[in-house]
C-alpha cells in the first residue's frame, strides 16, 4: 500500500517546487513575484491551447515531449521518497532510472535539432555536453552509496540510511556523495550556476532554448516533465541528507515533501546569491563533482 | 556438423557463381541467394547447439601441413554463428540493392565472390578446432575482407585504407602464430581439444599474445587504427558485415583463447578491463569528433568492442576472485552486447549506406532534413541510434545493464576497486555515445537540408529498406526479451564462467529475474508513451494547429546555413577533451569591410595514428633505407649471401 503513495504525491506536488524557488528568489530580490501555483496555472492554460509547428519539423519533434514525459514518469516509479518505498524495485534499478532520464534527454535534444534553429542547436549541444560530464558523477555517487549500504536497488539503498548514518565512519563519504549529487541535480535541472531559466536571451539559455518552438500541450508536457525531473533528482538528494523513516505513511510523506520544499528553498537562496558560471567553467565544476564522487568511493572503501 | 560446412560452401558457391555473370543484377542475385541459403542451412544446427545439442566434431582426412581438418560446434561458436549468419544474409540482401547503383560501370562478380569468401571463412574460423585450420581460415578472412575494402580502388584514400588494413591484420596474425605455436608446443598437437592448459607457466605470455593478435582484429585501442580507415572505405553492406560480425571474430578469438588457457588469474581481468575501458571511452570520444558519417559509426564500433572487452574483463575478474554472480553478469553482458551491437551497428551501417547512395557524400555537413525524404531509413536509423546509446527500451541497454550490474555488485558487495573503474568508464562512454548519436541523427536526418543533393534525396528501394526494418524490429525485440536472449546463450555462458552447475543456475536465476524487471520497465515506458501520444491527439483534435517558421529571434528569412553543424554541435566536448583528440582546424576568416568568402574546416585524424604509428613507421623506414647497401641487384651477390647464410647455418648446427 505504501508503495502507491509516492507517485501520486509527485504527480500532484512537483509543479509546486519551481513555484517555491520563484517565491524565494522574489523575496531575496525584494519583489512580490509570481504566485506559488503559477506553474499549475501555466500548465492548465497550455493544455487548453492549440499548437504551432515549424514547417521544418518532423514527427521526431512531436514525439519529443511525449517521450520526455513518459520516460520521466517511468523513472519516478523506480524512486523512493524518504521513507516511502518505490512502486517498482529490483537490483540495479538505479541504472534503469539513470538511463530513462537519458532517454528523455536524447529525445529532447533531437526535437531541438529538428527545428533547424541555430539557438536550439546551441542548447542541444550544451545539453549533451553537461550531461556527458554529469553522468559519471551521478553513477559514481550512487555507487558510493551502494557500497555504504551493500544494496543495489534504490529502495534498499535509501531504506538503509538513517539520520545516524551521517555520523558513522561512512558519514563523510555520504556527504561527499551528496555534494556530487547536488551538482548533478543543479546541472540536470538547468539551474544556476549551470543555466539561468530566467534569462531573456536565447543565446545564454540551455534548457529553455531547446523548447523555444514547442507550444500548447507539447510545451505543457515538457514543463511538467521538467518539474517532475526536479522532484526526482531532488528526492535522490533529500533522501540522503534527510533520511527520516518514521514508519507512518503520513509522517513519512510529510517528511519527504517537506525535505523537497526545503531543498527548493535552498535552491532559491543559492540562485539569489550566485551568478551563472562562465560556460567554460561549467565543465570544471562537473569534473569536480566526479572527483568528489570518486573521493566518496575511496572513503567508503577505507571505512569498510 | 556437415550442415554448417554446407552453409559455408553455399555462401562461397553463391559468390563464385556471381563471377560468371557480366550483368550486375544477376551477379547480385547469385551472391545474395548464396548468403540466404547459407543462413537457411546453418541456422538450424547453430540454434540446436545453443540449446545444448552440439553435434559431434567432424574430423576429415585432409592432411594440412602440421595440422588436421577438425571442425566442431559448441555453444560459444554457435552463439557467434547465429549472429554471423543472420547479419551476412541481411547485409547481402541490402547489398543487392545497394550495388545496383554501381552495376553500370563495373563488374560486381568479384565483390560477391569476396563477400561469399568472407562469410564462408568467418564460419570456418568459428568452427575450426585445429590451430592450423584456424589460422588458414583467419588469413582467408583477412584477405577476402581486404579485397572488399579496396572495392573503390580508383580513390587514393581507399587504397591507403586498404594498405593500412593489410599491414594491421598481418601484424595481428603474426602474434596469433606465436600464440598457437606456444600452445601447440606444450600440447604436442594443434588439436583444440588437446590444447586446454597446454601453455603451462607461459600462460601469461600466451594471453598477451592472444590479446594483441585478436585485439587487432577486434579494434582495441591502440590497435584500432585500421578500423576507422577500412570500415568507411568498404561498400556499406560490407562495412555492416565487418563491423557487426568480422570484428566480433576477434572477440570470439579472445573468449576461445581464455577457454584454451584454463583458469585465468586476476591480472588478465585487470588488463582486459583496462584496455576495454580505454577503448570504450576513446572510441566514443572520437566518434563524437567525426564529420564523416561512416567514420563516426566505425569509431562507435571501437567503443562497443571496448564495452564488450570490458565485460569480459569483469567476467574474468569475477571468476578469478570467486564471485560467481559477477562472472555470470560480466560474461553475460559481453555476450548480449555482441549480439546487440551486431544488430544495431549492422543497421546503422546499412542506413548510412542508404544515405550515402541518396546524397552521394559521407560528410554530414552536407546532409540534413533526410527524415522527411527518407522516412523509413530515418526511422530505422533513429531506433538503432537510440539502441547504440544504450537507451531503454532498446537492446543496447540490456547488455550494458548487465555490465553495470556486474560492476555495481563488485563495488557494493565485494568492495573491489575495479567495480568503480568499470562504472566510470561505462558512464562516460555511454554519455559520449549519446552525444555522438544525437549528432548523427540530428545533423543527418533532422533540420533543413544543407545541400542540393540532400534536398533532392529519395528513399531507398525495398531491397535496401527491408533488412533495415527487420533489424529495427530485432533491436526492439531483443531489448524487450533480453532475458530470453540471455537464456539462449546460457550454454556459452556456462563454458566461460567456469562455475559448478549449482552456483551457475543460482546466478542465472537471479540475473534472469532482474532482466524480466527491466523488460517490465521497458513495457511501462512504451505504454506511457502511447497513452501520452493519445492524450496529445485528443487534446489537439478540433483545435487550431498552425504551421510556421522556426523561431529565430524574429528573423524573417532563416536559411539552412544558420543551423548548427556537426562540428559546432560537438565543439564544447571536443574542446574539453582537446588534448586527447587533437582536432585540426583550418580557418580562413572573413576579411575587409564587406567580407564575402570565409571557410572553416575541422578534421580529426586520430591521436594514435599521428603520434604513435606514424613516427614508428617512419623510423622503421629510415632504418630500412640505411640497409639498402645490401641490395645491389646483382645476382651473383645474392647467391653469395645465400651461400654465406648456408655456411653459417652449417657451422651453427654442427659446431
Amino acid at each position: 500500500m505504501r508503495t502507491l503513495v509516492h507517485l501520486p504525491l509527485a504527480l500532484l506536488l512537483a509543479p509546486l517546487l519551481p513555484g517555491v524557488i520563484h517565491r524565494v528568489k522574489a523575496f531575496f530580490g525584494g519583489r512580490d513575484g509570481v504566485p506559488l501555483f503559477q506553474l499549475y496555472y501555466d500548465l492548465a492554460r497550455l493544455l487548453r491551447k492549440g499548437a504551432v509547428y515549424s514547417r521544418t519539423t518532423t514527427w521526431v519533434f512531436r514525439a519529443g515531449p511525449v517521450v520526455v514525459l513518459a520516460s520521466t514518469l517511468a523513472a519516478l516509479t523506480l524512486l523512493p521518497l524518504g521513507g516511502l518505498p518505490a512502486l517498482m524495485a529490483f537490483p540495479g534499478d538505479l541504472l534503469l532510472f539513470a538511463y530513462l532520464l537519458a532517454l528523455g534527454r536524447f529525445f529532447m535534444v533531437l526535437a531541438a535539432l529538428d527545428t533547424g534553429s541555430a539557438f536550439e542547436g546551441m542548447g542541444a549541444s550544451r545539453e549533451v555536453w553537461y550531461s556527458a560530464l554529469a553522468e559519471p558523477a551521478l553513477l559514481l555517487a550512487l555507487a558510493a552509496m551502494a557500497r555504504q549500504s551493500g544494496a543495489l536497488s534504490l529502495n534498499d539503498l535509501y531504506a538503509s540510511l538513517s539520520p545516524e548514518s551521517l555520523y558513522t565512519p561512512g558519514g563523510p563519504a555520504l556527504l561527499l556523495a551528496a555534494a556530487a549529487l547536488l551538482v548533478v541535480f543543479l546541472a540536470e535541472n538547468a539551474r544556476i550556476p549551470f543555466d539561468d531559466p530566467n534569462t531573456h536571451l536565447e543565446l545564454t539559455m540551455v534548457h529553455e532554448v531547446m523548447i523555444l518552438d514547442h507550444s500548447g500541450p507539447d510545451l505543457a508536457f515538457l514543463e511538467y516533465a521538467s518539474a517532475l525531473k526536479l522532484w526526482a533528482l531532488g528526492s535522490l538528494l533529500t533522501g540522503l541528507l534527510l533520511p527520516l523513516h518514521e514508519g507512518g505513511t503520513l509522517i513519512d510523506a510529510a517528511a519527504g515533501v517537506g525535505g523537497l520544499v526545503l531543498l527548493a528553498v535552498g535552491v532559491g537562496v543559492l540562485e539569489s546569491c550566485m551568478a551563472r558560471l562562465r560556460l567554460t567553467r561549467v565543465s570544471n565544476l562537473l569534473a569536480a563533482a566526479t572527483a568528489l564522487a570518486v573521493l566518496a568511493l575511496m572513503l567508503v572503501r577505507r571505512g569498510a | 556438423m556437415s550442415l554448417v560446412l554446407l552453409a559455408a560452401l553455399a555462401m562461397l558457391l553463391g559468390g563464385t557463381l556471381a563471377l560468371f555473370f557480366r550483368d550486375g543484377r544477376r551477379a547480385s542475385l547469385c551472391g545474395a541467394l548464396g548468403a540466404l541459403a547459407g543462413a537457411a542451412l546453418g541456422l538450424p544446427p547453430a540454434l540446436g547447439a545453443l540449446r545444448g545439442r552440439s553435434p559431434a566434431p567432424l574430423a576429415l582426412d585432409w592432411s594440412l601441413p602440421f595440422g588436421s581438418f577438425i571442425v566442431g560446434l559448441d555453444a560459444l561458436s554457435a552463439f557467434f554463428l547465429v549472429v554471423l549468419l543472420t547479419l551476412c544474409a541481411l547485409s547481402a540482401v541490402f547489398g543487392a540493392g545497394y550495388l545496383a547503383g554501381h552495376g553500370a560501370h563495373r563488374r560486381l562478380g568479384p565483390v560477391w565472390f569476396f563477400y561469399g569468401a568472407l562469410a564462408a571463412s568467418m564460419t570456418l574460423v568459428l568452427v575450426a578446432r585445429d590451430a592450423v585450420l584456424f589460422l588458414v581460415a583467419w588469413e582467408l578472412m583477412s584477405l577476402a575482407s581486404y579485397f572488399l575494402v579496396v572495392f573503390d580502388d580508383e580513390k587514393e584514400s581507399v587504397r591507403r585504407a586498404g594498405w593500412t588494413y593489410l599491414v594491421a591484420t598481418h601484424l595481428g596474425t603474426a602474434f596469433l602464430l606465436f600464440f598457437f605455436l606456444l600452445l601447440a608446443r606444450g600440447a604436442g598437437t594443434t588439436n583444440f581439444y588437446a590444447l586446454p592448459g597446454a601453455a603451462g607457466p607461459l600462460a601469461g605470455t600466451a594471453f598477451l599474445l592472444a590479446l594483441v593478435g585478436f585485439g587487432t582484429k577486434a579494434g582495441l585501442v591502440p590497435l584500432h587504427v585500421w578500423l576507422p580507415e577500412a570500415h568507411p572505405a568498404a561498400p556499406s553492406h560490407v562495412s555492416s558485415v565487418m563491423s557487426a560480425v568480422m570484428i566480433k571474430t576477434g572477440v570470439y578469438g579472445l573468449l576461445r583463447s581464455l577457454l584454451l588457457l584454463g583458469a585465468p588469474p586476476a591480472w588478465w581481468g585487470w588488463t582486459l578491463l583496462g584496455v576495454g575501458a580505454a577503448t570504450a571511452c576513446y572510441g566514443a570520444l572520437s566518434a563524437l569528433a567525426q564529420r564523416d558519417l561512416k567514420r563516426l559509426l566505425a569509431y562507435s564500433s571501437v567503443e562497443n568492442v571496448g564495452i564488450i572487452v570490458l565485460g569480459i574483463g569483469l567476467g574474468v575478474l569475477g571468476r578469478a576472485g570467486g564471485h560467481p554472480l559477477v562472472a555470470v553478469l560480466g560474461f553475460g553482458g559481453a555476450l548480449l552486447h555482441v549480439l546487440n551491437h551486431a544488430l544495431f551497428k549492422g543497421l546503422l551501417f546499412m542506413g548510412a549506406g542508404s544515405v550515402l547512395s541518396a546524397v552521394g557524400t559521407r560528410d554530414m555537413e552536407h546532409m540534413g532534413g533526410l527524415l522527411k525524404r527518407m522516412p523509413w531509413t530515418g526511422a530505422a536509423f533513429l531506433v538503432a541510434a537510440a539502441a547504440a546509446c544504450g537507451l531503454p527500451p532498446l537492446n543496447g541497454f540490456v547488455g550494458e545493464f548487465l555490465l553495470y550490474s556486474a560492476a555495481f555488485h563488485a563495488a557494493a558487495r565485494e568492495g573491489a576497486a575495479w567495480g568503480p573503474l568499470a562504472i566510470a568508464a561505462l558512464a562516460l562512454a555511454g554519455a559520449l555515445a549519446l552525444a555522438a548519436f544525437a549528432k548523427a541523427v540530428g545533423i543527418v536526418f533532422l533540420g533543413e537540408p544543407r545541400g542540393e543533393r540532400a534536398a533532392a534525396a529519395r528513399e531507398a528501394g525495398w531491397t535496401m529498406r527491408a533488412p533495415l526494418l527487420l533489424l529495427a524490429v530485432f533491436c526492439v525485440l531483443s531489448g524487450h526479451w533480453g532475458a530470453l536472449v540471455l537464456y539462449a546463450s546460457s550454454g556459452a555462458l556456462a563454458q566461460l564462467a567456469g562455475l559448478g552447475p549449482a552456483s551457475f543456475v543460482l546466478s542465472m536465476q537471479g540475473t534472469l529475474s532482474t532482466l524480466w524487471y527491466v523488460s517490465a520497465g521497458f513495457s511501462l515506458v512504451v505504454l506511457l508513451a502511447l497513452l501520452l501520444a493519445l492524450l496529445r491527439e485528443r487534446l489537439l483534435s478540433g483545435r487550431e494547429v498552425g504551421e510556421g517558421l522556426t523561431w529565430d529571434c524574429g528573423y524573417a528569412a532563416p536559411t539552412a546555413r544558420m543551423q548548427y553543424t556537426a562540428s559546432s554541435f560537438a565543439e564544447p566536448l571536443t574542446t574539453f577533451f582537446g588534448p586527447l583528440l587533437r582536432v585540426r582546424e583550418r580557418a580562413h576568416g572573413p576579411e575587409g569591410f564587406f567580407p564575402a568568402a570565409a571557410t572553416f574546416e575541422t578534421e580529426t585524424p586520430g591521436l594514435f595514428r599521428e603520434r604513435v604509428y606514424k613516427p614508428l613507421f617512419e623510423a622503421g623506414l629510415r632504418l630500412a633505407l640505411k640497409l639498402r647497401w645490401v641490395q645491389h641487384g646483382r645476382i651473383q651477390l645474392y647467391v653469395l649471401y645465400i651461400a654465406l647464410t648456408l655456411l653459417a647455418l652449417l657451422v651453427w648446427k654442427l659446431g
